[in-house]
């Protein structure tokens, strides 16, 4: 009977003790799981290439793209090119959200604006943004202008969208009680509205993102001279596959960097919402 | 000041083509309980959103407290309406600047103490009807209004929320307007019941005793009964004889 109640804590312990562990070594794994398929993918690219199965003048291997890109970093390209891009993409974006977000307050607080506003806006995007570029040609030459406004356009409708109907869909009955409550106007927007929007408007602003790199490459192949569009280009005159591969990784790694960024400012803003911040993560 | 008075005349309120509130004459003493019972839709909510002043009425008169002063008032609702991206404390202390201390106070007193900083997804139906009834009590309102507060609660927690609210009362006496569906509740919190039918005060019942009273009471078991009996009435029935005055035994005296 004894030697029952004695060997019992022990053995429970134990396996009490491995369970824990084989828990941790599953929450390792569980965050490698999704980089298990891209590096498949990489390697068998890598043995297509080297085996001779896929043509290098169809497609160069992984190891030639490393190579195009530690030789045009060495001569400063590829630094200059992206840092031409990633302005165009940052101030092309700041200008359409901030658009975007102050339109989309306006017309989503006060129905006069909405009815002044949204008709117009709800037309204008119809239009396709990249329909636009020869008009933007046309006004602007091949400067810097188009391509930006071209990102702002591309940015500003959904930022534009998402606010309106995040701040329609705040509960009425949030906002009666801060009135009931005292808040001021002000207060009201700033402690009530906002907040009950803010989870659509970074919705709106993810998908922007995306959009913006959508917008940038058609923006950066016309008549440029710098960017990551230029390289592209030019790649293709002198027939350097590896280049465009090259780039075209990067506008993968760029578009994913966007995401994850967000991603995380989401995490961050919505620490409040039960399916966001910490405990998301816990469960 | 231990709450404001409330006087109203010949309130009438329209929805279009609906008449929500005729004829509604109101006279609230300082410190009185009132509870507004009715079926629903007999303009209860209604009438208790303009002495909020979130609805406006169409015709006649309301005037909280005397001329001269300016009366707080303040309203708690059936859902708890706090505020998802505030913590416990900062919904506490909305509206109020630099009333953190008196909002840990108020917290502990409604038994929330060292919640303060969680979000209101982490809490319990009860307790964040707790947390909307200490938002409520720490602006010290001179008329606190309540719809149906503790109407989505499971019976338990109704039952320890109105003793809490009884005894957080009796400390701070405050001029309150509750509105229910619940005979009982009315009964047991309040100074006064006044049964609403189709927009008119049916009935204005005077509770005697201090509150709150005692479940077992007699009276207050034969009073549940035909007041529940005269709302299942329809309209242009004649009124059951309940009376006007009745005396029920406090929960003191009970226990």
């Amino acid at each position: 009977m004894s030697s029952v109640t004695e060997t019992l804590p022990s053995s429970s312990l134990n396996s009490w003790q491995s369970r824990a562990g084989s828990q941790s070594f599953k929450a390792v794994f569980s965050r490698f799981i999704p980089w298990i398929l891209p590096a498949i993918l990489i390697l068998a690219w890598h043995w297509a290439a080297a085996t001779g199965v896929l043509d290098r003048n169809v497609l160069p291997g992984p190891v030639d793209v490393v190579n195009v890109a530690i030789s045009l970093i060495q001569r400063g390209q590829l630094q200059h090119h992206l840092l031409v891009s990633l302005r165009r993409v940052a101030i092309g974006f700041s200008i359409g959200a901030a658009f975007g977000l102050g339109i989309g307050i306006l017309v989503g607080l006060s129905s006069t604006a909405r009815q002044v506003v949204d008709l117009t806006m709800q037309m204008i995007r119809t239009v396709p943004h990249l329909a636009l570029v020869p008009l933007m040609i046309f006004w602007f030459g091949i400067g810097e202008e188009p391509r930006v406004l071209l990102v702002a356009l591309g940015v500003v409708f959904s930022v534009y969208i998402n606010t309106v109907s995040g701040i329609r869909s705040v509960d009425p009955k949030l906002i009666e009680m801060g009135r009931s409550y005292g808040l001021s106007e002000i207060q009201l927007i700033w402690s009530v509205i906002l907040p009950g929007a803010l989870q659509q408007i970074l919705t709106g602003i993810r998908y922007a993102l995306g959009v913006a790199w959508l917008t940038l490459v058609v923006a950066e192949t016309i008549a440029s001279r710098e960017g990551l569009g230029f390289l592209v280009q030019d790649a293709r005159e002198l027939l350097r596959l590896d280049v465009i591969v090259l780039v075209i990784a990067i506008y993968a790694i760029a578009g994913w960097l966007a995401d994850f960024l967000t991603r995380k400012l989401e995490a961050r803003l919505l620490n409040w919402h039960p399916s966001y911040g910490e405990g998301a993560r816990r469960s | 000041m231990s709450g404001a008075s409330l006087k109203i005349r010949n309130l009438r309120r329209d929805f279009g083509d609906k008449r929500v509130l005729q004829d509604v004459d109101l006279d609230v003493a300082p410190g009185q309980f009132i509870s507004l019972i009715g079926a629903s839709g007999v303009g209860k909510s209604t009438l208790l959103k303009i002495i909020a002043g979130l609805d406006a009425p169409t015709s006649g008169s309301i005037r909280i407290g005397e001329p001269g002063e300016k009366p707080e008032v303040r309203m708690m609702f059936q859902e708890d309406r706090l505020l998802p991206w505030r913590s416990i404390l900062g919904n506490v202390t909305i509206g109020t600047k630099g009333r953190e201390a008196e909002g840990r106070e108020m917290l502990a007193a409604v038994g929330l103490e060292g919640r303060e900083d969680e979000f209101p997804s982490v809490l319990s139906g009860g307790q964040k009807q707790r947390a909307a009834l200490a938002r409520a009590l720490l602006h010290k309102p001179d008329v606190l209004l309540l719809d149906e507060p503790f109407g989505a609660l499971d019976a338990l927690t109704r039952a320890s929320m109105q003793q809490l609210l009884s005894k957080l009362l009796n400390e701070a006496p405050r001029t309150v307007v509750l509105v229910t569906h619940d005979v009982e509740e009315a009964l047991l919190l309040s100074d006064r019941v006044i049964v609403m039918r189709s927009g008119r005060i049916a009935l204005d019942l005077a509770l005697e005793g201090s509150r709150p009273r005692a479940r077992g009471d007699a009276n207050l078991a034969r009073l549940k009964e035909e007041l529940v009996q005269s709302l299942l009435l329809d309209e242009g029935q004649t009124q059951p004889g309940v009376q006007e005055q009745v005396a029920l035994r406090p929960l003191e005296a009970a226990e």
